[in-house]
């Protein structure tokens, strides 16, 4: 049977009151501590590792991005710190309007429920936009007051995709957070689930899923196929973490030099990815970078997409009633 | 009665296959208050989230002002207020940015907005605390303030689930005044409640539930009618020799039951508190008290069930 009028109704004042709530919330000062303190962080320890080396890079900027040290390299940071941003705003979205008895209530005036949730889906991941893109600035301000090298277009092009990036790896916690608001009733629940899926896919998983592979397809041959299938079969077990899929895209955008995914590891065996007729080492246009990468973004929007399907497909049968 | 808002027919509502709500019937007409009562679990809430499209209908139809609130639930909540059973505000909130989100939400204009959500609050008697958090609101405060949500919204029918559970006598009566009032307002409502006495005094009819049923359907006194029949009770104290037996002679007179000295209950078939009256008088006497005792819901409630019960037995 078919309803009548737009499920989008509504969905404008859901997202300016949600986006209000969060931004007057205490929750929200933590998250820009958090997010002022890391940008300042991470310039101050790359910019120790730049100036050991040239000043003849002409990525200088994004180089603050991938030079940070070993023990606390950017992308593995931001795979850490983002869902932790978005796990903290998402987990209570609805499960807080059942316990404050508000959701009847809301539901009773002239909107559908996709416009609620899709609401404070936009909201939580437009507050976290703002805070990410307060610490992009923050981050290429001072770099750029303390290097004294005007950035050139690109550099600045895939700074900002980078962002977008991030953004949209938020996304996939957002909504994963807040599917867990819409299954459990208690916050507690939700949060305690939520965290312990993000400790579980981003730390355990990347050790877990090599041993995996090894067991399931012992490596054999020694011939280059060989070597190469089973580095492809490593990576798409570990790809089954988001934050996989953001560290691969983050590393290819940020090193113009990167050729495919696989070459760190490559590297990591003493060996190098040679295509013939190119230069090793020679900077990818944008749009090349971009086209290596193009899958693993097409995976997390669309991850995203999924676990935000999920939720609303369990929110639109769930009883209002408490 | 040609003007109806509400018309449920046949309405049933199964959770996994368990019905809750068993093919009920009943219509409530233009400016009426209309009684759902019962005890808890009884299918009225259930009953209620069917009428605005919030829970799925298993069985039946339902119309609320000629829209269906399966296929058309934004026409049924843009005219139709809705104050929950212990209704939620956002309590970080003042009183006056929850109705603002309301009004945003229903889709009025800010001006408009503004000047009816002061009529609004002046009505329930809030105007003191229009910018306090809800957060340090009594219950009463919030039913109070669900109500002028429902002012806000102008809306053509209130539904209101157990709007005075939980209230203390003072609140209770101040709330029941606030409801007749928005009869006044040309308003029909719709009241659930498991408190039978408090409801009766501002119901023009009622259904009594049972079980996902409803049992009866009618004003009080027609209830009264149907289940104790037409018997009255009157309360009579007099003074005076032989009044015993000049009661007992009253026609219509069915049962004389002394009560104690100079007190008599009388069961009879009919209003005949003139004859009783002139009886005493007439025999020389003093009547010092009569009075009719109208049945309350409570009383047809029980003796309702009561007969029921035995029914069933009997069937057994």
């Amino acid at each position: 049977m078919q309803r009548e009028g737009s499920p989008w109704r509504g969905l404008g004042v859901v997202t300016q009151k949600e986006l209000s709530d969060h931004l007057s919330s205490a929750r929200m000062l933590v998250i820009q501590l958090l997010v002022v303190v890391t940008g300042v962080v991470i310039v101050l320890v790359s910019l120790q590792q730049i100036r050991d080396i040239t000043a003849e890079d002409p990525f200088l900027l994004l180089r603050v991005f991938t030079r940070s040290g070993e023990q606390l390299s950017f992308v593995f940071v931001m795979t850490l710190l983002v869902p932790l941003l978005a796990i903290g705003l998402g987990f209570d979205l609805v499960n807080s309007e059942h316990n404050q008895r508000t959701l009847s209530r809301i539901l009773s005036q002239p909107i559908y429920r996709d416009a609620l949730l899709f609401g404070k889906f936009l909201a939580g991941l437009a507050t976290i936009a703002i805070s990410l893109t307060a610490m992009w600035m923050v981050v290429i301000g001072l770099a750029l007051s303390a290097l004294g090298v005007p950035p050139n277009g690109e550099e600045l092009a895939r700074a900002a995709l980078m962002l977008v990036v991030t953004i949209a790896y938020a996304g996939v916690w957002l909504a994963l957070a807040m599917l867990f608001s819409v299954l459990f009733r208690s916050p507690a629940t939700a949060a305690l689930c939520a965290l312990g899926l993000w400790l579980f896919v981003s730390i355990l998983w990347p050790l877990l899923s090599g041993h995996l592979v090894n067991v399931l397809f012992p490596p054999s041959a020694t011939t280059a196929d060989a070597l190469l299938n089973s580095l492809s079969m490593h990576q798409a077990f570990r790809r089954l973490s988001p934050g996989a899929l953001f560290a691969e895209i983050v590393t290819v955008l940020l090193d113009p030099a990167m050729r495919s995914t696989q070459q760190s590891q490559l590297a990591a065996m003493g060996l190098a990815l040679v295509e013939p007729g190119s230069i090793p080492g020679a900077p990818l246009p944008l749009l090349e970078s971009v086209l290596i990468i193009w899958p693993q973004m097409v995976g997390l929007i669309g991850g995203s997409i999924v676990l935000f399907v999920i939720g609303y497909v369990v929110f639109q049968r769930q009883e209002v009633r408490a | 009665m040609s003007n109806l808002v509400i018309e449920a027919q046949n309405l049933t509502k199964r959770y996994d296959g368990v019905p809750v709500v068993k093919g009920i019937s009943f219509s409530v007409a233009q400016g009426e208050i209309f009684g759902l009562l019962g005890p808890n679990g009884a299918g009225k809430t259930t009953t209620i989230l069917m009428m605005l499209g919030l829970t799925e209908i298993s069985d039946g139809r339902v119309r609320v002002l000629g829209y269906d609130p399966v296929r058309e639930p934004l026409q049924v909540k843009r005219r139709v207020g809705y104050l929950p059973d212990a209704v939620g505000f956002y309590d970080h909130l003042t009183a006056a940015e929850n109705l603002r989100y309301t009004g945003r939400l229903i889709g009025l204009r800010r001006d408009e907005c503004e000047s009816k959500m002061r009529t609004a609050l002046d009505h329930v008697g809030l105007h003191d605390v229009t910018d306090r958090r809800v957060s340090t609101f009594s219950r009463g405060m919030r039913q109070r303030l669900g109500i002028a949500e429902i002012l806000l919204k102008e809306a053509q029918i209130a539904i209101l689930d157990e709007p005075t559970s939980g209230l203390d006598p003072q609140a209770t009566i101040e709330l029941l005044e606030i409801i007749r009032n928005l009869k006044n307002h040309n308003v029909s409502v719709l009241l659930s409640s498991h408190l039978l006495d408090r409801v009766q005094s501002v119901c023009d009819r009622v259904a009594l539930f049972s079980q996902g049923n409803i049992a009866l359907i009618g004003s009080v006194p027609e209830l009264g009618r149907q289940v104790i029949g037409d018997s009255f009770d009157l309360d009579v104290e007099g003074e005076g020799s032989g009044l015993d037996a000049k009661l007992k002679a009253v026609p219509g007179v069915t049962l004389v039951e002394t009560v104690g000295l100079n007190h008599w209950r009388l069961k009879t078939d009919r209003d005949v508190r003139a004859d009783v009256a002139a009886a005493v008088v007439g025999s020389g006497g003093k009547l010092l008290r009569l009075s009719l005792e109208a049945p309350t819901l409570e009383a047809i409630y029980t003796r309702y069930f009561r007969n029921e019960r035995e029914g069933s037995r009997h069937a057994a």
